[in-house]
């Protein structure tokens, strides 16, 4: 029996070290959800295979759906990544001011993948007619990149409390991810509205520097993460990460195949 | 409570610009792939090699399985086998709907 069962047994207590994530509870709380999540994806992508593979009709995507622009939201996204990385990086050294401005540029890239799949939808509804009540390719398509785009409104917010966080402790948190919400859901509108690719790179830079603000307006007060303290941050990039993994298997399997 | 020394955490970030060149280069690669003149199940092939590939210098190094216990990798592809498990078993049902459609009498020929 490992020494937290044998604490658990003898005092009926939860072991405050997790066997498999020494560094916290909550780092594996983190993978079982991401586990549980990524199935959901999983069914959804089996699912849009099955369509697929039962219909001799099926379009070519790369004949519908706009293969560069995608393929740049693909690399945002990974840029996103080495942002995160390199704020969990930052912080691990104690650098705070390092951590907020990687976690506002990943926010920047998150915004702004945002904004372009609201060009790229719009795009595709009004121009080229396609609708998720059209067919099977339309529905399986909003399905699946509307569900993964919510997930990257999620990251977005999750990221945004966790700069609030960094800043000035729970009220900072709540603070910044109601800013970052709004400052999303302007930057979906007015892309969306103006159907112009560059509204969503200028509303995504907007929408990012007012958390910028915000958060350096914040700042101040004793620091939450350090360089011995720092699971939350982990942890959110686990988050982050798996959203870019699941990406790569989307623009793999919705666009390109 | 791990701590970083300054010398693992330069080797992570220098690591960190390797995998992201990597993803940079697969990401070219598979735009590539799709306009060369290649079979489609040849090109499907290769798309699904180079998105594994990424997924998986994605889950190693930036979300550190890599250097995690070998269980929670486990518990990492856990979802990976049931939809690949739930894909066979898909299979036979797709087979039939596939032979139903080929082999279907046109709707138009029907009302001739």
């Amino acid at each position: 029996m490992s020494q937290a069962a044998v604490a658990e047994h003898e005092f009926g207590v939860e072991p405050a070290e997790s066997p498999l994530t020494p560094e916290s509870w909550g780092k594996l709380g983190m993978w079982v959800f991401l586990a549980a999540d990524a199935m959901s994806f999983g069914g959804l992508l089996a699912g849009y295979g099955a369509l697929r593979y039962g219909d001799p009709t099926w379009p070519i995507p790369k004949n519908i759906l706009g293969i560069q622009l995608t393929a740049f939201m693909t690399f945002l996204l990974i840029c996103s990544s080495v942002t995160m990385v390199e704020a969990l990086a930052a912080i691990r050294k104690g650098d705070q001011a390092g951590l907020r401005k990687f976690l506002v540029l990943t926010v920047l890239g998150g915004m702004m993948f945002l904004g372009f799949q609201a060009f790229e939808w719009t795009k595709l509804i009004t121009r080229e007619g396609q609708s998720i009540a059209r067919d099977n390719f339309g529905a399986t398509f909003f399905i699946l990149t509307g569900f993964h785009g919510c997930h990257v409104f999620g990251g977005v917010t999750y990221l945004s409390a966790v700069l609030g966080r960094a800043a000035r402790g729970v009220g900072g948190a709540i603070v910044v991810a109601l800013v970052a919400i709004l400052a999303t859901l302007g930057v979906i509108v007015v892309t969306a509205s103006t159907v112009s690719g560059l509204a969503a790179v200028a509303g995504a830079l907007v929408g990012a520097g007012v958390v910028f603000a915000v958060v350096s307006a914040l700042a101040g007060g004793t620091p939450v993460y350090s360089a011995h303290s720092n699971n939350e941050v982990e942890i959110a990039a686990l988050y982050w990460h798996f959203v870019d993994l699941i990406w790569i298997l989307v623009f793999t399997f919705v666009y390109l195949i | 409570m791990t701590v970083h020394t300054p010398e693992q955490l330069a080797h992570e970030q220098r690591r960190y610009l390797q995998v992201f060149f990597w993803l940079a280069i697969l990401t070219a690669l598979e735009i590539g792939i799709i306009y060369t003149p290649l079979t489609r199940f040849a090109i499907g092939s290769m798309l699904v090699l180079l998105a594994a590939t990424k997924a998986t210098l994605v889950a190693l190094f930036y979300m550190h399985l890599a250097v995690e216990k070998r269980t929670l990798a486990y518990i990492a592809l856990t979802p990976a086998v049931l939809c690949v498990f739930l894909l066979f078993m898909l299979m036979p049902d797709l087979g039939a709907f596939t032979r139903a459609l080929v082999h279907a009498t046109p709707v138009a020929a029907a009302h001739e």
